[in-house]
């Protein structure tokens, strides 16, 4: 019998992961032999954990390694996603550690499933293997079903959840069956293992194998990452889940998921480029056309939200496949990661302050509810305009750079029309966006609501705000570490 | 030897029969049914391809397929109770407070 | 060759022949006089008390889970089994590692009371 090779492992590759699922790990101990009615100070070990995480990532800039027979690898790349997931599990802490006890669903696992999802999404960044993406995806999905379902015994939570749930389930039974189609293919589960089979040519029947696979994948991931026609789940579950969770949903699986997508289109099938990008960018028009549209007629701002969220995936599918034209490679990634930030840092803060405004046992999330705010929270009014302004996509905001790159790596790749579809939507979205600053500064209080405004969703809601506005005066900082990012991936 | 060809087939139907259980059938517990199915559907062609190409990865991956599924039966099964708790029933449609 | 298969088929086809045949028969031609004691589920046993359809404690559901999870885990020993002599070390090594998590998991479902009957 030949010798088993033990390849060699190099641990800084997986430092980061090792410390969130190690810290994931102290958290179940730590709720266990935390008191009762204290699970604040797990919620606080957490960050600490998130912030050791975000640190242990700083040497491995530009130092681009793989590990474990190249299934996980660090590049600049992965570690750019990983520090918006870090950061994007931060907020979602601050805003959760006094929502919970207020809602009455203190419990402590809450955090430890919160690091496991941000191990998932982690995982998606980094894995350069189909079973690792399979891993971080189904690792992400089933905490988040918990999570969806964490305010039970209230009812709309647990169906959110069982709705999450089913619908998950089935996108993974696509997804798997497409991974299987695809080694069936190429006879290896790595992405640049597939790219060189593809490169080297298929027999015919394999062909069809590789080109029903990757729809099929491509249908899994569509699902997380609610893609048209795939998204019909996403207002439903967004509404139901505790609204920190929805919040952490709308940021995590979007980004993980599209950060699995680029890699395994942009590498493994990179030279296919003409079959999926066209059709893609039909998806990604229908995505923002559906999305954008139906936000219009919700009178209930979390729902709005939602389906907002929807219309975002569409802008950050646009970047994602631009990338795979020739002509807008580095673009349609710096698009991507940088649209990713700004979206995330903005959708968090307007989802901070849904939390600030919802009272325990009854929430309408009414649009009267803004009404009047700024002369009784201005703080919160600034903070939600500022947020408001940057999903419309208007200077001097982090989201109008990222619209602006996005829709220059669309025109770069040769997709005018899907720019200019972009364009319109946006101008769509600025209808319903504004809505709420004009009920926020402009009308007078509907009914009286207290809002609840702790330190630590103030540190939340600032810290977002804070970003959107930073970023979007002064970007350089961060299209310098985006640019950074792109050369990892190109091969 | 039978042809990689009869597996991949087998699955395939297999995997469509699992899809439309998901679709037109409405107690959630043969819905998991119907999904554990398709996944398994999809490790039978793993297996075939992994005999194929005499390579071992497709069946490390079917091992986890298992595993995972297991984990999604067993929140779903937790789900169904209290839902059931409250509602007195395991038909997903009517699970629809959440219609907007 | 798919018809070396063939004698498993011929097997498979008598096997279902019988099986058929030994049911129509005994149903056409047997004497059928049915009394209350002979439909009873175990003839001269005990007597059934209740009906079969009762509900039972919610707690047979946790247990079940907990044990398909815990039960899933142990197919990842079988590959490990088969090669351990031959990963030496590291293999020992991973495989406590695999343990100790699964251990966690185990000390967390006990300290939250799963396993309490009562």
């Amino acid at each position: 019998m030949p010798d088993i090779q033990i390849p060699s492992i190099d641990l800084g590759v997986s430092l980061q992961l090792l410390i969130i699922f190690g810290g994931a790990m102290v958290l179940l101990l730590a709720d266990l032999f935390s008191g009762e009615g204290n699970k604040r100070i797990v919620g606080y070990i957490a960050l600490l954990f998130v912030v050791g995480a975000a640190a242990a990532g700083v040497p491995y800039w530009d130092a681009p390694r793989s590990t474990f027979n190249g299934m996980l690898v660090l590049d600049n790349f992965a570690l750019t996603l990983n520090w918006i997931f870090l950061l994007s599990t931060a907020i979602t802490i601050l805003i959760s550690l006094e929502y919970l006890p207020r809602q009455g669903i203190e419990r402590g696992e809450y955090y430890a499933l919160l690091l496991f999802a941000l191990g998932g999404m982690m995982l998606l960044a980094q894995g350069t293997d189909l079973i690792v993406l399979f891993l971080g995806l189904e690792l992400l999905s089933i905490t988040l079903y918990v999570l969806a379902g964490f305010a039970y015994p209230r009812l709309s939570s647990e169906e959110a959840a069982m709705k999450y749930l089913l619908i998950g389930a089935f996108a993974a039974g696509f997804l798997v069956f497409g991974i299987a189609l695809l080694y069936g293919a190429t006879g290896t589960s790595s992405l640049a293992g597939i790219a060189n089979k593809l490169g080297s040519g298929l027999a015919a029947d394999d062909v069809a194998f590789m080109l029903a696979g990757a729809a099929l994948v491509i249908i899994g991931f569509g699902y997380k990452i609610s893609m048209a026609p795939f998204h019909m789940w996403t207002p439903d579950v967004y509404e139901g889940s505790p609204t920190p969770v929805a919040a952490f949903m709308s940021v995590g699986t979007k980004g993980a998921g599209f950060a699995a997508l680029a890699r395994l289109l942009l590498v493994a099938l990179g030279s296919q480029y003409a079959t999926w990008g066209l059709i893609l960018a039909i998806l990604a028009a229908v995505t923002m056309v559906i999305g954008n549209v139906s936000a219009v007629a919700q009178t209930n701002v979390k729902r709005m939200l939602a389906y907002s969220s929807i219309g975002h995936a569409g802008y950050i599918l646009m970047g994602v496949l631009s990338a795979g034209s020739p002509a807008a490679a580095n673009r349609g990634i710096e698009g991507f990661l940088f649209y990713l930030l700004a979206y995330s840092l903005t959708n968090l803060g307007a989802f901070a302050v849904l939390i600030a405004l919802e009272q325990r046992g009854e929430a309408a999330w009414s649009l009267d509810d803004f009404a009047g705010l700024w002369h009784r929270q201005p703080f919160l009014a600034i903070a939600m305009a500022l947020c408001m302004f940057s999903l419309a996509g208007v200077p001097p905001t982090a989201g109008f750079w990222g619209k602006f790159y996005v829709f220059t790596a669309a025109w770069e790749a040769g997709l005018q029309w899907l720019a200019v579809v972009g364009v319109i939507t946006s101008a769509i979205a600025a209808f319903f966006y504004l809505r709420i600053i004009v009920q926020m500064f402009m009308r007078d209080p509907v009914r009286e609501i207290s809002p609840s405004l702790d330190r630590n969703l103030m540190i939340g809601v600032g810290l977002a705000a804070l970003g959107v506005i930073v970023f979007g005066i002064s970007p350089t900082p961060v299209i310098d570490l985006v640019q950074g990012s792109v050369l990892a991936l190109s091969r | 030897m039978v042809p990689v060809s009869y597996y991949v087939l087998l699955s395939a139907v297999l995997f469509t029969l699992g899809v439309v259980g998901v679709l037109t059938r409405r107690n959630a517990l043969i819905v998991f049914m119907s999904v554990e199915m398709m996944l398994n559907s999809a490790n039978l062609a793993l297996v075939a391809f992994a005999q194929r190409w005499q390579s071992a990865n497709g069946q490390i991956l079917v091992f986890f397929v298992i595993t995972v599924a297991a984990a999604e039966v067993a929140v779903g099964l937790a789900l169904l109770v209290t839902i059931f708790r409250s509602k007195r029933t395991t038909d997903i449609d009517e699970i629809n407070t959440l219609k907007g | 060759m798919l018809s070396d298969y063939l004698p498993i088929l011929v097997i498979f086809l008598v096997a279902l022949f019988i099986a058929v045949f030994v049911i129509v028969a005994s149903g056409v031609l047997g004497p059928q006089r049915p009394t209350k004691r002979k439909l009873m589920p175990y003839e001269s046993g005990m007597e059934p008390i209740g009906s079969a359809q009762r509900r039972f404690p919610i707690k047979f559901n946790l247990v079940a889970m907990i044990f398909i999870l815990f039960d899933i885990e142990v197919i990842f020993f079988f590959p490990y089994a088969l090669v351990y002599k031959r990963l030496g070390v590291f293999g020992l090594i991973e495989i406590g590692l695999f343990m100790l998590i699964l251990l966690l998991g185990f000390i967390y479902i006990w300290k939250k009371g799963a396993l309490e009957w009562d």
